[in-house]
């Protein structure tokens, strides 16, 4: 049992040398602008770059738009599906998890070839239209987490008796879903909103073949030119992902609370 | 079918299908229609009729290398991901390491799955770069040049040290419920039938995980299939992978040819494709045993 005990301590210790060392030579590479001291002087800089605010907030824009959009189409179909049409449920769930199987490259490939200048949509012709382009294709790639995360939460809760009370004292389908289906599973909708930031926020292919100023493609030409921000960036970029784990994990502590306490 | 959705055969006509149409519709124009373009694509000549020729073009040594070079490093990050990330699943649900490792652990591994893409290549040029720390360290404390040794952080091995960042974390996430799943009654029983730790292992609880462990191996592996942006940042074409070179065939048409485009991207569905595929089946066949 000793020798078992050793071996499990190895491999953790293995396993934090491979996962901290990168975090913590990035770190300390940031540092290193400055010849012969540490500064935060990438930090500085980076921050200060109009291109760098330019291109990080078209990005959290375009984040929360997928997240509205991903709410707005996901959360009526799960609960319709669940209500409804139960024999649906197997169909739907193979759609949603295409995105895992066919690479977003491909996809982007697509949209470019369906929707080019001669064709029927010309979205990619104007600037907006690209821009909708981008945003359909990152609801596309948050689908499969943020189906599964509301599928979940609506499984918690009994839609069916949630709605015929909601119909018994009036309320129309709109009320319904706004005022009773989405605070009970605003929970998992939060889960997966904060999943869905955090894959779109730095995301390089989709944005870089329909050439949109977003942050992942700014992120890719300044580690092609600069040496210190890059790695000032990804610190950054590391500290919203573990931000957008921590709110998700927060979230789904409180609602333990809120049910235990019902 | 859904005219009739109702129980018990009511004449009735239902519209509940009406409710998903706005979702039918979104995953036909920007999922499904724009996949077909694609494999259609692939069979079509510029004039628009049906050829098998774009696909034989595939066929030269320079494309089947990306194809070959591509499906290595997935398999090798998927294998490696799939070993290592059991092993630790296992030591924080099983194993001997203290139960308040396990929050931290499953925490970090959702952090670090989703730490892809560019900022991870940058992350990993600090560290096995030119000046990377771990370069840096080897050379000063060791006397050890790793650029001399022929390492590359662009080469088979330099990029599946890299994916098994985020592949690790993957595993530990899809398999830690399955071992939880796992259930105890089993294990007494088989040790009152006198098993050894070992027999118990090989020969009740592999079983058991074994479609599981299968079906993430596929998954993993079309997860670092589909990758472009950790290769693409990590600069230079030295290393062709297919995402790579498809990217690059999307922007400027490097083979010459839009259609052979097509063919390219077909051939990374099917290899996507038969991946998830055997995950799909592989999961249908775990749930039956682990509930």
């Amino acid at each position: 049992m000793r020798l078992q005990h050793f071996w499990a301590w190895l491999s953790l210790a293995i396993g934090m040398v491979y996962f901290f060392l990168p975090l913590i030579a990035t770190f300390e590479f940031s540092l290193r602008m400055r010849r012969g001291v540490y500064s935060f002087d990438a930090y500085r800089v980076v921050l200060a770059d109009p291109n760098f605010q330019a291109t990080f907030g078209y990005s959290v824009a375009m984040a929360l738009l997928t997240i509205v959009m991903g709410v707005v189409l996901v959360v009526p179909t799960a609960y319709w599906v669940r209500l409804k049409l139960p024999r649906w449920r197997p169909v739907i769930e193979f759609i949603t998890l295409l995105p895992l199987v066919i690479p977003a490259i491909v996809i982007v490939f697509g949209y470019i070839r369906l929707y080019n200048t001669s064709s029927m949509l010309p979205l990619t012709g104007t600037a907006t239209g690209t821009n909708f382009l981008l945003l359909v294709g990152y609801t596309v790639l948050a689908l499969p987490y943020m189906y599964r995360a509301v599928d979940t939460g609506l499984r918690a809760i009994d839609i069916a008796t949630l709605t015929e009370a909601a119909q018994s004292l009036g309320a129309g389908w709109t009320t319904i879903l706004v005022r009773v289906i989405l605070p009970n599973v605003l929970v998992a909708v939060l889960s997966g909103a904060f999943l869905t930031f955090a894959i779109v926020i730095g995301e390089f292919t989709m944005a870089a073949l329909l050439n949109r100023p977003a942050f992942g493609p700014y992120l890719q030409v300044l580690g092609a030119n600069r040496a210190y921000e890059p790695a000032a960036l990804a610190v950054i970029a590391f500290g919203i992902t573990w931000a957008c784990m921590g709110l998700i994990q927060l979230v789904t502590r409180l609602q333990k609370h809120t049910s235990a306490r019902r | 079918m859904a005219l009739t959705a109702g129980p018990g055969g009511r004449t009735a006509r239902s519209w509940a299908w009406v409710g998903i149409m706005p979702f039918l519709a979104f995953a036909l124009l920007f999922l499904i229609l724009p996949t077909m373009q694609i494999v259609v694509g692939a069979f079509r000549n510029p004039e628009g009729a049906f050829t098998l020729q774009n696909i034989a073009n595939l066929f030269t040594p320079a494309i089947l290398g990306s194809f070959w070079i591509s499906i290595r490093i997935s398999f090798a990050s998927a294998f490696l991901g799939c070993v290592i990330g059991f092993g630790v699943a296992w030591a924080v649900t099983l194993g001997e390491l203290p139960r308040w490792l396990r929050g931290p652990v499953m925490t970090f591994s959702g952090v670090a799955s989703n730490f892809a893409g560019v900022p991870l290549a940058f992350a990993f040029l600090a560290t096995l770069g030119r000046v990377g720390l771990v370069t840096v360290l080897l050379r000063d404390w060791f006397g050890i040049n790793l650029f001399a040794l022929g390492f590359n952080l662009l080469s088979f091995w330099g990029l599946t040290l890299t994916y098994l960042f985020f592949q690790i974390p993957l595993m530990i996430l899809i398999i830690t419920p399955a071992l939880d799943g796992l259930k105890r009654e089993w294990r007494e029983a088989a040790e009152i039938l006198g098993a050894s730790p070992f027999q118990y292992w090989r020969m009740v609880a592999l079983p058991i995980l074994w479609p599981t462990l299968l079906g993430t191996l596929a998954l993993l592996f079309a997860n670092a299939f589909g990758a472009v942006a950790t290769a693409y940042a990590l600069t230079g074409s030295s290393l062709t992978i297919v995402p790579i070179l498809l990217f690059a065939q999307i922007r400027g048409d490097v083979l010459g040819d839009p259609h052979l485009g097509y063919a390219l991207a077909f051939g990374m569905i099917v290899v996507t494709g038969v991946g998830n595929a055997l995950y799909i089946w592989m999961r249908t066949r775990a749930e039956r045993w682990v509930k």
